[in-house]
């Protein structure tokens, strides 16, 4: 007999005295937990989503889509980064301002390459307001899971409002469960000494978040942006 | 300190130890006490927690109702996804799976994402029988590893050992390993993790295969998700060729959409966060992300026998958060270790008995490891009612009866070491039964009172070594209420 | 209103000042206090030993005696909450195991009219202010069954801040068990004595000369490790701080 049906065959013996129901799974579970915590406007669920990122370490910049070139040379130039990762579909125009050796993740190469580069920006599917969270999904401006994770200072590009969901219920509505998916709360931390969090293991030990548009600047529209 | 858990003494035998080790306290209890008051705080934040709570149980338990439909339809998504599904009935069977498809990829060494399936089989032990090496890669893994030590909780398996210990631990160990532990490496965190963030790179950047459990395994796409915090996680499940994820079969969930329940759960419960720094989700493979080669071996290993008990099974829902651990007053006291299984505090009391049987020493006596005091079952997450477990399994230890052990009925005898209790539990209940037999004994007690010692031989030592007794009254309630009518008469 | 004292086995034997004090109280209080003489134990100490089916003659013992009752008050959490939670398991246990509805039926009635002392006073009474005088600085343990069974909540923090003379200061860590547990002293008494001592020395640092419960088992492994670390703190059951008037003060 294969592990297979020995398995399934357990559980159906196990099973076997317990009334099976007829309810759907729709109506089996009761939901009536929220979907999201609280009403806000949309430019509190920015707010909030700066205030838990940062709450978290990661480090927070706002700025309109035409700041956005001399944010990220800014940012760049601080750190003193000599390379910085991009993404096959990333807008050109967000390193327009650094002139900062790009380097492509490249089929062929390997990740000990990635290991040498300082930086990497990259775009995000949706945030979370509520939990301080980025959804990356891999699409082009984001690029493999990897060129996330392997250098030591991430930028991620966040274009607010029409990125930012206020709950996790909202998050998961937006995603495609077939793409690969990270979720990233704050720079790499650890609570493995005596239960105490400390940021930076083995991710990106920095995390900078620029939160681009918003109100009051320029309307969605012009926001510059890859797929 | 031996690796493993096998020939572990009975409870109170491993606890009497732990008890009197100064440091071991001090450590648990401060651990244990700081993450208690975080997550108390986490959970407030929410203000639908109870409804949340309900829904992940209801999820899981309508789950573990059509356990083999949500299986079968897993591992067609799975498959459909690029994936290739194995079933493991138990640890052995496991082992053999994950050691033959390793082999397949001609390397010698893996890298592993904290897991406790994998810890449960005894993988890694298996695999260096086969001269596999697999490299441990969460921090606290490591510290056990690096240690020889066995873990002692769920999510921090190293909580046992304190900064200081954990420097020792590097400085003397990594280097047999791999990169030693840079020079002047201090007991600082911040310190002790960049010595892990340098040690484990070289392995991440050659891993060629990587091992994984999984928090969760959603049926209707496919879909795996690994919680973590390190991002040693992404490195396993991201960086290799061959990814191998070993999962219990009660991590299975209906639908994408249930994963809103338990992201909002688990963090919060588990280190006090409204949500943990990395979660990976993945289905199959993908074109040129990640591995080529995904492998999910499913785990039953006594989880179908635990199914087969109607109030075991609740156990079943656990999602690992380990809340119960860091609540439970006998945990903090105790120790991990005490526990003799990778499932160590209240959850462990009540899954390795039902996992593994309770025919060992460890095994009966885990029941017993509690003071019944509830704090577990108030903080979990998926309302397994824990004391009502334990007791449940008490009554297997004292009464035997019909269990199901691999998959086949089998009827327990009563555990031996309980005659003389079960002796005069029967005996209190016949007098319990007729008033005027208690009444005859109240009295004996009563006029005997001034003959009795301060402290008591044989089993009542275990009250006395630490606590007086109480001095019996010269006379029963129930003898001052026929004397004086019920208080009427007293002040005549 | 008449009521069924239902005093426990261990109140019975070890502690009757307990029993006198709740009838004190209850009669001061205008309340016709009956002990049913045939009473005997919930069976607590069997069910959760892992003796349930030695447990069911006691529950039925127990139905029969106070079965005709308006209310059964308890002066402890841990029994109450034997009555209140876990009879209805009982019934459906033996309903699972195919021995039909009579368990439960019978169990049924006491379930509901079973009431802790402190939720009686409160809940049912209305009362907060006893009339009590107990001049002493006094720390409230909240006992497992009474916190997180019987949710008995604030209910004993405003019987005791309506006493005459009587200072409360907050027990550090009160939520926690102070390691009694039944059996599970004896069974594991090395993890049950040190949390005994944890507890001991909370209530120790607020300074206060009692340490106050509504259980007397607890109370019994609090005083007995008080006594062994001579810590000159004494333990008193809550009824006889309630019952305590000037005229008739407790120690």
């Amino acid at each position: 007999m294969s592990g297979r049906e020995r398995i399934l065959g357990r559980v159906q013996r196990a099973l076997a005295a317990v009334p099976a129901g007829d309810t759907p799974y729709e109506q089996a579970v009761s939901r009536d937990y929220l979907r999201e915590h609280g009403q806000r406007t949309v430019a509190e669920a920015v707010d909030l989503l700066a205030e838990n990122l940062a709450d978290y370490r990661a480090r927070v910049h706002r700025c309109s889509a035409g700041e956005l070139p001399a944010v990220i040379a800014g940012l760049l130039a601080a750190r003193t980064s000599a390379s910085v990762l991009v993404p096959p579909g990333l807008d050109e125009g967000w390193l327009a301002d650094t002139q900062v050796t790009r380097v492509a993740d490249l089929a062929e190469s390997g990740a000990r390459e990635l290991d040498g580069v300082d930086s990497v920006v990259t775009a995000c599917a949706v945030a979370i307001a509520e939990t301080g969270t980025l959804v990356l999904d891999g699409g082009p401006d984001q690029g493999r899971r990897r060129i996330s994770l392997v250098p030591d200072h991430h930028i991620c590009v966040v274009r607010v409002p029409e990125q930012v969901v206020s709950s996790v219920p909202q998050a998961l509505g937006r995603l495609d469960p077939t793409r690969p998916l990270t979720w990233i709360s704050g720079p790499s931390a650890t609570s493995d000494i005596e239960l105490d969090r400390v940021e930076g293991v083995h991710g990106p030990r920095t995390l900078e978040v620029v939160l681009v548009g918003g109100p009051g600047q320029e309307p969605p529209g012009s926001v510059a942006g890859g797929g | 300190m031996s690796g493993t858990f096998v020939g572990m003494p009975a409870f109170p035998k491993a606890a009497h130890d732990a008890v009197r080790d100064g440091t071991l306290r001090a450590n648990l209890r401060h651990a244990t006490h700081t993450i208690r008051a975080k997550r108390a705080k986490a959970v407030a934040e929410v203000s639908d927690w109870a409804a949340l709570r309900e829904a992940g149980k209801q999820i899981k338990d309508h789950t573990l109702r059509h356990l083999d439909e949500y299986l079968v339809r897993l591992e067609q998504s799975v498959t459909a996804a690029g994936g290739t599904v194995h079933w493991a009935a138990d640890a052995e069977e496991a082992n053999r799976i994950v050691a033959g498809l390793i082999r397949a990829t001609g390397e010698t060494e893996v890298v592993k994402v904290k897991s406790m399936a994998t810890q449960e089989i005894g993988l890694n032990e298996a695999l260096l029988a086969e001269g596999i090496h697999a490299y441990e890669t969460d921090l606290a893994e490591l510290i056990v590893q690096l240690g020889k030590d066995r873990p002692s909780h769920i999510l921090v398996p190293a909580i046992h050992r304190n900064r200081g210990e954990i420097r020792d631990i590097f400085r003397a160990e990594m280097g047999a390993w791999g990169r030693p532990a840079p020079e002047g490496l201090t007991d600082t965190p911040a310190e002790l993790a960049e010595a892990a963030r340098l040690h484990l790179r070289e392995k991440f950047l050659r891993a060629k295969v990587g091992v994984s459990g999984a928090n969760f395994m959603v049926a209707e796409t496919g879909t795996l998700v690994v919680v973590e915090s390190e991002g040693n996680g992404r490195m396993c499940l991201t960086l290799p060729e061959t990814l191998i994820s070993v999962v219990g079969i009660e991590k299975v969930v209906p639908t994408w959409r249930d994963l809103e329940v338990f992201l909002q759960t688990l963090p919060r419960s588990s280190t006090a966060e409204r949500m943990n720094p990395y979660t990976s989700m993945w289905t199959g493979t993908t074109h040129t992300d990640g591995p080529r080669t995904f492998h999910l071996v499913l785990l039953d290993n006594g989880r179908t026998d635990t199914l087969a008990d109607e109030v075991g099974r609740q156990a079943l829902r656990c999602i690992r958060c380990s809340a119960c651990l860091n609540v439970c007053p006998v945990y903090e006291r105790a120790g991990g270790h005490a526990y003799g299984s990778v499932y160590p505090g209240p959850i462990g009391a009540i899954l390795s008995p039902q996992l593994r049987g309770t025919q060992s020493e460890i095994d009966a006596s885990l029941p017993y490891a509690s003071s019944l005091c509830g704090a577990c079952y108030e903080v979990c997450p998926v309302a397994i009612d824990i004391p009502e477990v334990l007791v449940h399994l008490r009554e297997r230890v004292v009464e035997g009866g019909p269990v199901v052990r691999e998959g086949n009925k089998v009827v327990l005898r009563p555990a031996k070491g309980h005659a003389a209790e079960r002796a005069a539990l029967r005996a209190a209940r016949w007098a319990f039964s007729r008033p005027g037999a208690l009444r005859a004994g109240q009295r004996l007690a009563s006029r005997t009172r001034r003959l009795h010692p301060r402290t008591l031989p044989g089993p009542g030592r275990a009250w006395t070594g630490t606590r007086e007794l109480p001095t019996v009254p010269a006379e029963p309630f129930r003898d001052w209420w026929q004397r004086t009518q019920g208080g009427k008469k007293e002040a005549e | 209103m008449r009521v069924a004292l239902f005093l426990t086995c261990v109140n019975d034997t070890l502690y009757p000042d307990t029993g006198r004090a709740v009838v004190k109280l209850l009669t001061r209080l205008g309340v016709e206090v009956d002990f049913p003489m045939a009473q005997t134990c919930c069976g607590q100490a069997h069910y959760n030993t892992g003796y349930r089916h030695q447990t069911e003659p006691l529950a039925r013992h127990f139905s029969d005696v106070f079965g005709e009752y308006e209310a059964i008050v308890t002066p402890s959490g841990s029994c109450g909450a034997m009555v209140r939670e876990l009879y209805p398991r009982l019934g459906e246990r033996a309903r699972a195991e195919g021995r039909g509805e009579g368990l439960a039926r019978t169990l049924a009635p006491v379930v509901p009219k079973t009431y802790e002392l402190t939720e009686f006073l409160v809940d049912v009474l209305g009362v907060t202010d006893v009339g009590a005088y107990y001049p002493h600085r006094v720390t409230y343990h909240p006992t497992c069954h009474g916190l997180r069974g019987l949710r008995l909540g604030d209910r004993p923090h405003r019987l005791l801040r309506a006493v005459e003379g009587l200072e409360l200061v907050e027990l550090p860590g009160a939520e926690e068990c102070c390691g009694f547990g039944g059996t599970f002293a004896v069974k594991n008494s090395d993890v049950s004595a040190a949390m005994g001592a944890d507890k001991v020395r909370a209530a120790e640092s607020t300074g206060a000369q009692v340490l106050c419960a509504a259980d007397n088992s607890c109370l019994m492994h609090i005083g007995g490790t008080m006594a062994r670390l001579r810590t000159g703190m004494r333990p008193v059951h809550i009824a006889e701080i309630l019952a305590s008037t000037k005229e008739e003060p407790a120690a």
